[in-house]
């Protein structure tokens, strides 16, 4: 049977499959080549330093670069009793390139940050070494040992082989509030140390509370516009709209005039005597701040999903729901709200992550009290330069957003995202 | 919104709580951006409505604060306002020239790994602004590009193209093909027919997607809270340093400014999406 139908070809002989798959390959080149420009400026200056952060957030090759050959000698010694002669030998050697680098500072300040004490004892070391009274004939352990007490303390041995490794997850211990102690368990920091723990729940907790609100202020408004006649619509659209187009610093700047204590909330609440002239509460600096203005600044992004979901849900729905016995409220819960679900994750989504990752607002008005996981990024990015836990802290940051677009596009879909 | 005469009284209660609720949110929408008006025109130096102010006493308002924005001896604002400007037109051509470009290979149906590739043109968008600020910083030290205008710019072509890939494949769905099709059959070659017939079809989507990469551009601050040198100040970065320290009327003065801007940038949004509507419906 095969054998008797003909292949097809082109017009110039070749087989009419491959032609068309060779067609098909062209087109695909032809379409990635297109994306190629994006993609790759993208992949070098956006994914590749994300991937960088990693590196560097759980990186501690310095010291294992700075003592190479005590950790090569480390290698036997149990880490029980105090090392042998071999230890004590290459440490000394190693210290003594160090000090010709003018690096032992280095050493000294991260060795502090394993274990206090260290600082004294390698600036007792580096005078002896500078003052070549290290006689390097005679027993180098017994000559260390003889600098200071602390040197004959087995801790401050294991301490170093500690930092042996080329790299460390104590970043993000940090960043949970603990660190690994001496037996290599995971402790938690003393409690008056834990600051990380409750920015995290704060972040969460605000960023939750946001998007409740947002939720429970945009759904009516986007049903009003969603079911008024256009014009009216159109003109109640431009509220939405005006602010999501206004500078997010502006916003920030009325609500922190609005909000002080002489602000023109405070003189309505006055006026209407909820509150006495000179018992005026604080608004800002607080988290009231924090929320009032967050929930005002993100909720177009709430309405806007909400908006194009329910234009098209055909009102004849309500009416049929109605028609069939049941009551408004019932018609809106069994009929309305479930059509508006994609909507509702959509928008909750978007507020979410906006929110998670809020800076701005919170610096300016929420003071102390109002300070989430992003400002404490930004502290150690710029003030005390501790770049690696600053990355730690982003990813982690980063991990939970994706955990949560992931659980979304499982539940809802991406494809249910738009712009105004 | 009128209720029908049939309607129950508890309906009826409902439906007017209902309307002071919406009333309610977009007097909490839109009043925080009328407040800045009358102050930035106070005569005072307080961010407080003053006695005269109430009153509408014309000597309580003055253009003071307008003069020192603009002729300030210490005021950055000149000097902020060009950067910004010259940041955001940049970074807006740069993203809309690769974010098209990209949009149009996304749409075709030949592409390959298309969702992955998607999700990687956008994450911009989601991925939290601190982190991208964090990575961009990264990128842009080691390319010695940090407190450059072309560091700048190229950061926020990052997180402008987003947009005009959304909304150009969003203009491209309803796009027909059978006229590019026509095009060639008619000898045209492909860059011909792209500025010729495709371009013009998509002109909303794609200035729509400028107009958001603009504003993203021309607001954004975190990121280049991390990038900026002094040279490099932008608007944002000054509202943010006065607003940290001191609150001067100066300050609402460039807000008045600003809200004028984005309600120009919004006018021209919205009549956008209504020819592209209207486009896209007569495709169909």
């Amino acid at each position: 049977m095969s054998s008797e139908t003909k292949q097809i070809l082109t017009t110039d002989g070749i087989p009419l499959e491959i032609s068309l798959k060779k067609a098909e390959r062209k087109n695909k080149i032809k379409a990635f080549l297109l994306v190629a420009p994006l993609l790759l400026f993208l992949i070098i200056t956006y994914i590749f330093p994300i991937g960088e952060m990693f590196t560097r957030s759980i990186d501690d090759k310095m010291i294992t670069n700075m003592l190479p050959k005590t950790f090569k000698s480390m290698e036997t010694w149990d880490g029980k009793e105090l090392p042998s002669e071999d230890v004590f030998a290459s440490f000394l050697s190693d210290f003594k390139i160090l000090v010709e680098k003018k690096e032992h500072g280095k050493l000294a300040q991260r060795l502090n940050k394993e274990k206090n004490g260290f600082n004294t004892i390698t600036k007792k070391l580096f005078r002896q070494v500078k003052r070549n009274k290290i006689d390097e004939t005679q027993s180098i352990k017994e000559q260390i040992m003889k600098v200071h007490k602390r040197w004959r303390n087995v801790e401050y041995w294991q301490a170093i082989k500690r930092t042996a490794p080329p790299y460390t997850s104590a970043k993000y211990l940090k960043a949970m509030d603990m660190y690994l102690n001496e037996d290599n368990k995971i402790t938690q920091v003393s409690e008056d140390r834990r600051i990380h723990r409750i920015l995290w729940l704060r972040t969460v907790e605000v960023a939750f509370f946001v998007t409740v609100f947002c939720f429970l202020m945009g759904y009516p408004i986007a049903h009003l516009l969603a079911t008024l006649p256009m014009k009216y619509s159109n003109l109640l659209m431009i509220c939405v709209l005006l602010p999501f187009w206004t500078s997010l610093l502006v916003r920030t700047a009325s609500w922190m005039i609005l909000l002080q204590q002489q602000g023109v909330v405070n003189d309505f609440f006055v006026m209407i005597g909820l509150v006495a002239d000179d018992n005026r509460p604080e608004m800002m600096y607080n988290k009231v701040g924090t929320y009032v203005a967050m929930t005002q600044i993100l909720l177009p992004f709430m309405v806007l999903p909400l908006y194009s979901v329910m234009k098209t849900i055909s009102p004849s729905l309500m009416r049929a729901g109605k028609s069939l016995g049941g009551t408004p409220f019932v018609a809106f819960w069994k009929v309305y709200f479930p059509l508006t679900i994609p909507g509702i994750g959509a928008g909750c989504l978007l507020v979410f992550i906006l929110a998670i990752g809020y800076y701005i607002t919170p610096a300016l008005v929420g003071g102390a009290s109002g300070t989430l996981i992003s400002n404490q990024i930004a502290y150690h990015m710029k003030t005390t330069l501790d770049w690696s836990f600053a990355s730690a802290m982003g990813l982690m940051l980063l991990g939970g957003v994706l955990v949560i677009y992931w659980l979304y596009n499982k539940l809802v879909g991406v494809d249910n995202i738009k712009l105004g | 919104m009128a209720l029908p005469k049939y309607t129950e009284t508890r309906y009826r209660i409902w439906h007017y709580f209902y309307i002071a609720i919406c009333t309610f949110v977009f007097i909490f929408l839109i009043a925080p951006l009328f407040v800045i008006f009358p102050l930035s025109f106070n005569a005072e130096e307080f961010l407080v409505f003053s006695e005269g102010m109430k009153n509408l006493d014309p000597d309580a308002f003055s253009l003071r604060w307008y003069k020192d924005m603009v002729y300030g001896t210490k005021n950055p604002w000149g000097l902020a306002a060009k950067n910004s400007f010259i940041i955001a037109i940049f970074a807006t051509l740069g993203s809309v020239i690769l974010g098209t470009v990209a949009a149009l290979g996304l749409s075709s149906r030949h592409m390959p790994f298309k969702g992955i590739i998607m999700a990687t043109l956008i994450s911009p968008m989601i991925v939290p602004l601190i982190i991208s600020g964090v990575a961009i910083f990264f990128f842009m030290a080691k390319a010695g590009l940090a407190a450059t205008h072309t560091g700048i710019v190229l950061a926020h072509i990052i997180l402008g193209t987003p947009f005009v890939v959304i909304t150009v494949t969003a203009t491209l769905s309803g796009f027909d093909h059978s006229v590019t099709r026509a095009a060639a059959s008619l000898g045209s070659n492909p860059v011909n027919t792209f500025m010729k017939v495709t371009l013009p079809l998509i002109l909303p989507g794609v200035i729509s997607g400028g107009l958001f990469a603009f504003v993203t551009s021309f607001d954004e601050v975190v990121v280049v809270l991390f990038l900026a040198g002094l040279e490099n100040t932008t608007i944002p970065i000054q509202m943010w340093t006065g607003l940290r320290e001191q609150l001067s009327p100066t300050i609402l003065a460039v807000a008045t400014c600003l809200i004028v801007l984005s309600t120009l940038i919004l006018i021209s949004a919205e009549l956008l999406r209504r020819r592209s509507e209207r486009l896209r419906g007569i495709n169909r």
